[in-house]
């Protein structure tokens, strides 16, 4: 029995291992830290529990849809997808490998910890480009509600960076 | 749960979401009018939180309520007078130093109420509030950089800020009024006491204004009757062009 659950949840994570986030498709969700667990319910279908972002991010509706689909796919149709609201996304869910993808994407990615909650004290951000910190923010809202829009002052690039939250 | 606390608390939390439904419509008409690019973009992410906060507001006040209407139905089937928002969020948006103005003095009320509501003994509103409240501070950031931009910048922006304070400042008490059917529920630690917001509030706004060179307005009779239902005409002519699909094409869905 333990060992079908765990072949179980393995092959629904293996199923949405490569969904990539519909806003920032270099990334994938499992990166972005949006899937919280996957868990094999009584009846042995399993669900899966996804955290959205920012409340108002319209990218919600869609990551279901394309988990829902990769669901299908793998033949796993009968799996739950279930949104849960605590404890809130941060961007320190944000995986290493998915900050390695953000900055060769051209997304300055998030500091961790300390830098939440204090962005108007907080250093410059690191030019993805050409990794200078002489650089100035633009705008505090972004193309996205998670990012927000930079300068890079020695090689003249405008960049993303991801929000700190 | 008697009736009578049952309907107190459905009608705390959708005034919690038609205070974020209203200002997150309201801001959205600057998207292509907004002074700079960069404000477009600002406004419209900052509206559309808003918009997230009212959904999840009024799904669960739906819930509560258990009369099979959902944020939707709530949204776009009321009428005027049931809405439950305050006066301060339906007022026109006037020119941006009047909208920033009311930015920061609704965010920064928002912040400190959903600082405390994510302590609520109500795990659900606990939750919204948690997650909100990251995305408010940086309303409430963003928007204070402006006042402060505005306030000690050239006269024109000053005085533009100074009038758009002037103009919001009537609605400012109706925020902290404890509506008295409210009791039992802060009794029970699920609401917040929305006047225990008002001193630490003031201190908030008083540096924002210090640093931006402008005065703390003097006491007004403040504006009240928004929770109640009363509105200013302001409000139905937005809700006619929001409920416009759903009033003429019922049910209708994409």
């Amino acid at each position: 029995m333990n060992a079908m659950v765990i072949d179980r949840a393995d092959r629904i994570w293996a199923a949405i291992a490569d969904v990539p986030d519909p806003e920032i498709p270099a990334i994938t969700l499992l990166d972005l830290g949006v899937v919280r667990d996957v868990r094999v319910t009584s009846d042995g279908a399993g669900e899966i529990l996804i955290t959205p972002t920012y409340t108002g991010c319209p990218a919600t509706i869609a990551i279901h849809a394309m988990v829902r689909t990769a669901l299908d796919d793998a033949g796993l149709g009968d799996v739950q997808i279930r949104s849960i609201l605590s404890p809130p996304w941060t961007t320190d869910w944000i995986s290493d490998e998915g900050r390695a993808k953000l900055r060769a994407y051209g997304i300055a990615p998030p500091e961790r910890g300390d830098g939440r909650g204090s962005l108007k004290e907080e250093g410059p951000a690191v030019c993805p480009q050409c990794n200078s910190s002489n650089t100035v923010e633009i705008s505090r809202f972004g193309s996205t509600p998670c990012k927000a829009l930079w300068k890079c002052q020695d090689c003249s690039e405008p960049f993303d960076r991801f929000k700190c939250i | 749960m008697s009736d009578q606390h049952l309907q107190a608390r459905v009608a705390s939390i959708i005034a919690l979401g038609d205070d974020a439904l209203v200002l997150g419509q309201r801001i959205g008409e600057w998207c292509g009018h907004a002074p700079t690019l960069e404000l477009d973009l600002s406004l419209a992410n900052l509206g559309l939180d808003l918009i997230g906060q009212a959904t999840l507001f009024l799904n669960y006040a739906g819930e509560l309520e258990g009369q099979g209407r959902n944020g939707d139905a709530l949204a776009f089937r009321r009428d005027v007078y049931d809405f439950r928002n305050c006066l301060l969020v339906e007022q026109p948006n006037g020119d941006f130093g009047r909208t920033i103005v009311r930015q920061l003095l609704f965010s920064a009320y928002q912040r400190l109420l959903f600082e405390s509501l994510a302590k609520s003994a109500d795990s659900r509103l606990a939750e919204i509030a948690a997650k909100a409240v990251k995305e408010v501070s940086y309303h409430e950031r963003l928007a204070a950089d402006w006042v402060v931009r505005l306030g000690d910048g050239t006269e024109e922006s000053h005085n533009r800020a100074k009038d758009g304070l002037a103009w919001n400042w009537r609605f400012v008490d109706e925020l902290f009024a404890v509506d008295p059917a409210e009791a039992e529920l802060l009794t029970a630690g699920l609401m917040v006491d929305r006047n225990a917001l008002r001193a630490p509030w003031d201190r908030i706004i008083g540096t924002v204004l210090s640093d931006a060179t402008l005065q703390i307005p003097p006491p007004v009779r403040g504006v009240v009757g928004g929770r109640t239902g009363r509105h200013s005409e302001h409000l139905g002519h937005m809700l006619s062009e929001m409920q416009f699909l759903q009033r003429a094409y019922p049910g209708a869905s994409w």
